[in-house]
């Protein structure tokens, strides 16, 4: 348990049932892997690819989206937008080399906190056994050469 | 008590202010009694956060939302001149409110708030106290990273037309318009059919008092068409809407009936010489005729009838005319065309009821193949007095009374291979139309089959005991179908109802002459439309959803858009006049704040960086959005924009901003959040 890798998720919910599904969890004390940092924002619609990939860069290990099931959207339909979204964005990643798994939509309504907490906990068991994600060596293909190192070899 | 003052609060000044925005931030840690601190270490974390860049003081305190965790906000508003407020507590759903006002009181516009959710979403979803500290640290660098970038907002008002639009004129629909009527306010009730009245004007006796429906639903209606408050518009259709809360204008096609209404006394001479006779699907559900020109019921309102030119002679071949010819005040136009009116309201009542279900779907009950297997609407058409057999029970020939009568319950209902829900008001039309058999055919024995009996109302257990002591019969199991194959003697000529009977744990087969099917409810077949039209949404099954289930069933989500009756669920008559009578108060109540406060989380359209694709135009479900053909820009109506986002992320220009969910402050707050997550900085090498 001790050296276990503690992979970051980041998790956009939606205002309505996700971010209230977490609440509910909460609540109801359902424990959970305490891996998912949450972002409120008001629809899964809000959620730009740009999001996904700044969190990813910035050295989450993966990114969880949840909102409303189909139908129930708060917005009609966002969560449909969010998932065409999804849907290309999730073939952009594959080209990157990420895999499938670090990127996952849900969809939790706001009663469903043990759904939320265990698909948290689903997608932090699979992330363990991916690894950490390293973006910039895998996405971006930098050698891990540290600035001082290469200072060192200038300066020298 | 001797609680903890505020100025025994730990707290440790930063000694940078405002280093990297210019910003002063203060950072609240709530140790929830012992909620949290129990599993964050929140002294630690109040520490961190002091350190941190742009925050100026970081406090931890037993309970920031009492009165002087509140004080000490304010006090530190003033005092040490803050503009930026981050509390890491509980959820914002439970008091961001709180805090926003707070922060009011000292003159810091509340969207300059942050809250970190550091309890339900920190220390009571695990035990692991390392691991949650440093979540919560991660929670109050990303919160403190987006304040600093928060803009202050003012809430937007908008005036409230005191017009209302009520859609649809069964029960519930009629109750609203005539709630609002009477408080003063006007009202235009659009009915999709030529009368008011809905399912219920189709009923005999209604549950459990056994009043005839028509002598309670008749005064109402024409109450309703001769209000001076209400504006009655049958035979009509909402075509468009437009607008938002307070002033919504909609577009309604008014039919061509082909009658003159200012000429028409409502004679009915037409009807009656009207040589064209056809089956009534509608209003008769099949049972009885009508016809070319047409009312529903004697007592339809308003009082004109309507030519259907599918089946008028006139309109098929150009002859005939004998309508035209029989009117005594000229009021027959058959070159009436269909008008449009626009209407200006400030809310919206959909009451659009909901459909039975078609009990052809359940194929071994044998509906539309074996002749006297009945459903539920078709009874009661049958049983009502100024129904197709004037309230004589008879089979399909029209002649022979049942002496055995079979009622099968939940037809399309509580069955996973159509609706799973339980449509409410069939265990009780089920009893009524057990006790209306022993009523017309006293020697008639009366066969109940249900899973249930869902008598749950007032004085509706009470019905069902004086239902079983008139001697009806009560066999507990779902029919497993309902034949005219007969296997033995006594079957002969009979329908079989094959059912397991599970209080005696033994298949049974009861001959009858008659089965009626309690076909539930479903939502109507355009209800999805009907939906996208005013801007709602629908559950699976079809029905409208409401804001909460229990503590705000008729508004919806749409700001000015209310449900209600059995558009929004299976419902019977005195739910759905109660929920008439609440939307009609909930919209009493807005027409009586004039303005209407509204949450500023809007997007807004920057017009120099707008290239006009118009990709933003059709992603938003509220038609929020107009292009400006002239200037080739697309513009966010505001008080429509609910704040989703969906254009903000959709924009390739990124020209949308959506008001407290700004890129800026989401980015942010991604880069705080994952404060610990970096890979150290590596460059890239060129090959040698």
């Amino acid at each position: 348990m001790e050296n276990e890798f503690q992979p970051i998720i980041v998790g956009f919910l939606c205002n309505w049932c996700s971010y209230r599904a977490a609440d509910l969890a909460g609540t109801a004390r359902v424990h959970y892997a305490p891996t998912m940092r949450p972002i409120r924002v008001m629809c899964t619609a809000r959620v730009e690819p740009e999001f996904v990939l700044k969190a990813l860069r910035e050295g989450a290990d993966g990114v969880l989206i949840a909102g409303c099931h189909p139908g129930e959207c708060h917005y009609v339909e966002g969560n449909i937008k969010a998932l065409r979204r999804f849907t290309l964005l999730k073939a952009m990643l594959r080209q990157f080399g990420v895999e499938e798994e670090r990127v996952q939509l849900v969809w939790a309504a706001a009663s469903e906190g043990k759904q939320l907490a265990e698909a948290v906990d689903r997608m932090t068991e699979q992330l363990r056994a991916l690894g950490p994600l390293r973006w910039r060596q895998r996405v971006l293909g930098e050698q891990p050469v540290a600035r001082h190192a290469l200072e060192v070899e200038v300066g020298g | 008590m001797n609680a903890e003052t505020p100025d025994r609060a730990r707290h440790a000044h930063h000694a940078t202010p405002g280093a990297e925005h210019g910003e002063r931030v203060g950072v609240y840690v709530c140790h929830c009694g012992h909620n949290i601190a129990n599993t964050v270490a929140v002294e630690e974390v109040a520490e961190w956060a002091g350190q941190q860049p742009n925050v100026i003081v970081a406090r931890d305190y037993k309970f920031m939302c009492s009165s002087l965790g509140q004080e000490l906000i304010e006090q530190d508003i003033q005092q040490l001149g803050l503009n930026r407020v981050v509390v890491a507590a509980c959820s914002p759903h439970m008091h961001e409110k709180t805090f926003r006002t707070a922060c009011q009181r000292a003159g810091l516009n509340p969207y300059l708030f942050e809250m970190a959710n550091i309890r339900e979403m920190g220390s009571w979803a695990t035990d692991d106290r390392e691991a949650a500290t440093q979540k919560a640290k991660a929670q109050v660098k990303g919160a403190v990273d987006r304040a600093v970038r928060q803009q202050p907002l003012e809430p937007l008002y908008v005036d409230i037309n005191p017009n209302t639009l009520v859609v649809g004129g069964g029960i519930a629909g009629l109750t609203a318009a005539l709630e609002l009527a009477n408080a003063g306010y006007h009202v235009y009730l659009v009915e999709r059919d030529s009368s008011i009245g809905g399912h219920m004007a189709k009923l005999d006796k209604t549950f459990p008092t056994l009043d005839c429906a028509a002598c309670i639903l008749t005064p109402k209606m024409v109450d309703v068409a001769n209000h001076p408050n209400i504006t009655l518009l049958t035979w009509s259709e909402v075509l468009s809407v437009h607008g938002y809360v307070g002033n919504f204008t909609v577009r309604v096609r008014k039919k061509a009936r082909f009658i003159n209404e200012e000429l028409c006394t409502g004679c009915g001479t037409c009807v009656e010489k009207c040589p064209v006779r056809i089956i009534d699907q509608n209003f008769e559900v099949g049972l009885g005729y009508r016809k070319a020109v047409y009312r529903n019921f004697p007592q339809a309102v308003p009082k004109y009838p309507v030519i259907d030119t599918e089946h008028c002679t006139f309109f098929q071949r150009g002859k005939c005319r004998a309508c035209e010819i029989v009117c005594p005040t000229d009021a027959i136009d058959f070159n009436q065309k269909d008008t449009f009116v626009d209407l200006e309201v400030g809310n919206i009542i959909l009451a659009t009821g909901y459909e039975q279900f078609d009990a052809r779907r359940v194929s071994q009950y044998g509906y539309g193949r074996l002749a006297n297997v009945f459903t539920s609407m078709e009874f009661e058409r049958m049983v009502n007095a100024a129904g197709p057999t004037a309230g004589r029970v008879v089979l399909r020939d029209g002649v022979t009374v049942p002496r055995r009568v079979g009622i099968i319950h939940c037809v399309g209902s509580r069955d996973k291979n159509h609706h799973e829900y339980c449509s409410r008001a069939c265990c009780m039309a089920a009893l009524k139309f057990a006790h209306l058999v022993h009523e017309r055919v006293p020697e008639a024995e009366v066969f109940n089959f249900y899973i249930d009996i869902r008598a749950s109302g007032k004085h509706y257990e009470e019905f069902y005991h004086r239902v079983l002591a008139e001697g009806t019969h009560f066999i507990r199991g779902r029919v497993a179908e309902v034949t005219d194959a007969a296997r033995g003697p006594g079957e002969e000529g009979q329908l079989i109802i094959q059912v397991e009977d599970t209080l005696i744990g033994k298949q049974r087969r009861i001959p009858v002459d008659m089965v009626i099917l309690m076909a539930g409810m479903e939502s109507r077949k355009d209800a999805r439309q009907v939906a996208a039209l005013f801007g709602l949404g629908c559950d699976y099954d079809g029905w409208f959803t409401e804001r909460h289930a229990k503590l705000d069933p008729v508004v919806t989500m749409t700001e000015g858009i209310l449900v209600a009756g059995a558009c929004q669920g299976p419902k019977a008559i005195p739910e759905s006049v109660a929920q008439g009578s609440a939307a009609a108060a909930r919209v009493a109540g807005m027409i009586g704040q004039r303005v209407m406060k509204m949450e500023p989380v809007r997007a807004s359209i920057d017009a120099s960086s707008c290239s006009g694709c118009r990709i933003c135009n059709n992603l938003c479900p509220y038609h929020a959005i107009t292009f400006h053909e002239d200037r080739k820009v697309s513009e966010v109506i505001t008080a429509l924009c609910q704040g989703c986002g969906a254009c903000v992320a959709a924009c390739p220009s990124a020209a949308i901003s959506g008001a407290h969910f700004t890129r800026d402050q989401v980015l942010a707050q991604i880069e705080g959040i994952l404060w610990d997550a970096r890979q150290p900085e590596v460059l890239w090498l060129e090959p040698q």
